[in-house]
């Protein structure tokens, strides 16, 4: 056994190498992307692993593999499984053979998310067993159970933990690594892979049929347990669990849900042996509900009497809170304690020399009037420049544009998406709107990798997940079958040539793209790329802040002039706005 | 609450803080303790303020409460006050005297406190104020500031300087080892009789 230090997420990917996984899919998405980061980085794999260009396709490949016999795990954030929820709702039925695990890591507080949705449901709604980690060493042990369990029962297994598992570090013990890359076999039988109605309704009962089989397992397995302690008991699943352990008073009962579907008889038993009970959850009233069916006259204090809430994430602060709260504790045990106020914000900002920020800046020089529908990816962060208008999930940027343009909106409708973005669900939306006669501009910003979840590759890229070169797919010839015929490519650190494109964009009519490609300036440092940077002659800066208001990080203002700092990474975009000409190659006048 | 000592470390994206953060779980494991921690990945990292949370001893969650933190640990002068109130009573300051004002600041004319007022503020809590840039700079590269820290906080924090060395010589790139060790030692000299 080893002990080491690790990331939530690499101690998962370290139980699925224990585990023997054999196949591993996924689409990037924070808080679950290091899960495969860390398994395709690996010096001797000897599974199967590939970046899949969205979760719907992912799960599709990883459900056929494990049809196949092997291990499979497929990997997605919490909205992610809304795009696969497709095949996750079938895939109950027909099973499988070999174990496969469905990681959707949810994310409490939408630290990077549109939504705080509850993968539970989903387990609930698809009636597949769901694990619920507590803390990095559960998430670990929890997946060694997950493979043999989904095998036990023949189902998918989902695995949910949130970004306080994922993003949180432990000392975690480890076990030995055991090799995957089985060989798969399909053994054909219709009546188990072909969903035609005569088929389908034998296989719904069938999955109906194997539910108390699982709820009883998941209380042997000691996934769900409690210690009788007292007269009043706290119930409690997830981060949860550990912020109520610290806090626990000595006479207070405790129960950990850390997974579902939930034993009602086995849960009622420990609910009437007390005088009342607290359930302390985050998101959705998963486990209130289960307790609320069984607890009888017993009092039940959670989401749904006001005493938690259904938003957002616990801390060790609001739990004790609603422990003080539903008369669990004494007193608070934390003092209140008070922000500085009125300090500058430090959101997170495009990095200076993002190409999107000399986009989104030529855009707006062209569109003045326009609506920016926009998409899920570094660029959402072009709100801050006012040239996002809407953002609700990925690929909906050309959807939005191309239902507000057959809305009878006069204004100019110019869309932005990345392009893993595009390739993950923009196709469709594209080939929707020049098919119906959308009148419209897609702007597809072109940075060649998948950036804001940590630079994962995708078909665009020219390599795979395990760094194999492959022919980059083409982006115009993409937009040309969809039958766009206005396809241009523009370099956007020359904003001269993009005002001239998107001019001649605005001037025509039908569906228009133009593609911004420019590598991400953090790949672009990592591959070696040096501009040299920029400065600004004092005597010539007229103060007039034009530069400053382009909003790069390298550009500061004091003492009424302009000043570039050394995160300046030389993309000159500010020297071509600079209306007297005061900006230009540092060390040179 | 449970008997860990709580250190947060801030800064903002690309400073640094999750390699800090790793180095103090592996002089953790040197030392054969329990740690938590919790930081902030993703979009969040792109210049925006960051934050880690270290327990050392920790067995619960991985996250500290505002007001009782027993260290921060500053890389930039206005995240230390924004983060001041995750200390305790008697919690220390370990902060980088280098201030980056926010872009928001220029864009939008916001009002900023100055070096002065903040460091005013921050006194409310024993302080341990440092040059980490010039000095990371001095031993060898400003990437090293990070560590630098570090050892300007070693005389406060639980763990032995002989196993954060250790934990820093394991973590950062081979080729950097020496200037880090250098760094390392710099920020301890810095931090002097800082307890």
């Amino acid at each position: 056994m080893e002990r080491r230090y690790l990331l939530g997420n690499e101690a998962i990917a370290h139980a699925c190498v224990e585990s023997g996984v054999d196949f591993i899919s996924g689409y990037p998405g924070t808080p679950s992307s290091e899960v495969i980061d860390t398994l395709r980085g690996q010096p001797d794999r000897s599974y199967y692993v590939e970046w899949s260009v969205n979760e719907k396709v992912a799960l599709e490949n990883a459900l056929a593999a494990a049809w196949c016999g092997v291990r499979a795990l497929c990997t997605m954030k919490h909205v992610g499984l809304n795009v696969a929820a497709d095949p996750l709702m079938t895939s109950a039925y027909t099973g499988v053979t070999g174990g496969l695990v469905i990681m959707s890591a949810d994310d409490p507080f939408a630290h990077s998310s549109q939504n705080e949705q509850d993968t539970r449901c989903y387990a609930h709604f698809a009636r597949v067993p769901c694990l619920d980690p507590s803390s990095v060493q559960d998430a670990h042990d929890m997946i060694l159970e997950a493979f043999p369990l989904s095998e036990e029962f023949g189902l998918p297994v989902i695995f949910r933990p949130t970004t306080r598992i994922c993003h949180s570090k432990g000392d975690v013990d480890l076990g030995p690594a055991v090799p995957g890359g089985r060989k798969g076999e399909f053994h054909k039988d219709p009546r188990q892979y072909v969903v035609i109605p005569a088929h389908t309704r034998i296989l719904h009962k069938k999955l109906n049929e194997k539910q108390p089989a699982i709820r009883k397992r998941l209380v042997e397995k000691g996934f769900n347990r409690y210690d009788i302690r007292g007269k009043t008991a706290i119930i409690a699943s997830g981060i949860g669990a550990s912020y109520v352990l610290e806090l626990l008073p000595d006479d207070v009962s405790f129960m950990k849900i850390g997974a579902y579907p939930i034993d009602e008889e086995w849960l009622g038993d420990f609910v009437k042996k007390h005088e009342k009970v607290l359930v302390i959850e985050e998101l959705a009233p998963e486990v209130e509900e289960t307790v609320r069916q069984v607890a009888g006259t017993v009092p039940v204090y959670g989401k749904k009497n006001g005493y938690a809430p259904y938003e957002g994430e616990l801390s060790p602060a609001t739990v004790a809170a609603i422990m003080e709260k539903a008369g669990f504790l004494k007193k608070k045990p934390f003092a209140p304690a008070v922000p500085v106020q009125d300090l500058p914000m430090r959101p997170p900002i495009l990095c200076a020399g993002c190409l999107h920020r000399g986009m989104f800046y030529a855009m707006k020089k062209v569109f003045k009037d326009a609506i920016y529908p926009s998409d899920i990816g570094c660029y959402t962060l072009g709100l801050q420049l006012g040239t996002v208008d809407t953002c609700i999930c990925m690929g909906a940027s050309i959807t939005v544009a191309s239902g507000m343009a057959h809305s009878g909106e006069t204004r100019d409708i110019v869309c932005t998406i990345g392009d893993s973005t595009f390739l993950h669900t923009g196709i469709q939306g594209l080939m929707n709107a020049v098919y119906n006669g959308a009148d419209m501009t897609v702007v597809i910003l072109d940075n060649r990798i998948t950036a804001m979840t940590g630079h994962q590759p995708n078909p665009n890229t020219g390599t795979t997940a395990c760094g194999v070169e492959i022919p980059a797919v083409s982006l115009d010839a993409i937009c040309r079958a969809c039958g766009v015929n206005f396809v241009e490519t523009v370099d956007p650190f020359d904003i001269t040539g993009t005002v001239n494109v998107l001019q001649e964009a605005k001037k025509r009519k039908g569906v228009k793209v133009v593609i911004a490609r420019q590598m991400c300036v953090i790949t672009a440092r990592r591959a070696g790329v040096k501009r040299g940077r920029y400065a600004v002659n004092v005597e010539t800066c007229t103060g007039c802040g034009t530069c400053v208001r382009f909003g790069c990080p390298a550009i500061e203002f004091t003492d009424e002039k302009a000043r570039i700092n050394d995160l300046c990474s030389g993309c000159s975009v500010c020297v071509q706005l600079c209306p007297v000409g005061a900006i230009g190659r540092e060390g040179k006048k | 609450m449970s008997g860990s000592f709580d250190i947060l470390i801030v800064g903002i994206g690309g400073q640094g803080t999750i390699l800090a953060s790793n180095i103090l779980g592996e002089a953790c494991l040197i030392e054969n303790r329990h740690i938590r921690g919790a930081e902030t990945h993703g979009m969040a990292q792109r210049g925006g303020s960051v934050e880690s949370h270290i327990r050392i001893g920790g067995e619960f969650g991985p996250l500290i409460t505002p007001g009782e933190a027993d260290l921060l640990i500053s890389f930039d002068l206005l995240e230390a006050l924004r983060y001041s109130h995750f200390l305790k009573k008697d919690g220390k300051m370990v902060v980088n005297s280098h201030l980056v004002l926010p872009t928001s600041v220029f864009v939008q004319n916001l009002k900023a406190p100055s070096e002065a007022e903040i460091v005013a503020a921050l006194k409310k809590h024993p302080l341990c104020l440092l040059d980490a840039d010039s000095l990371a700079v001095e031993a060898g590269s400003p990437l090293s500031a990070n560590v630098l820290m570090l050892g300007a906080a070693s005389g406060v924090m639980p763990l032995k300087p002989e196993s954060l060395l250790e934990a820093v010589k394991r973590l950062v790139p081979k080729k950097t080892v020496e200037i880090n060790v250098k760094a390392f030692e710099a920020g301890r000299n810095a931090g002097g009789t800082f307890r």
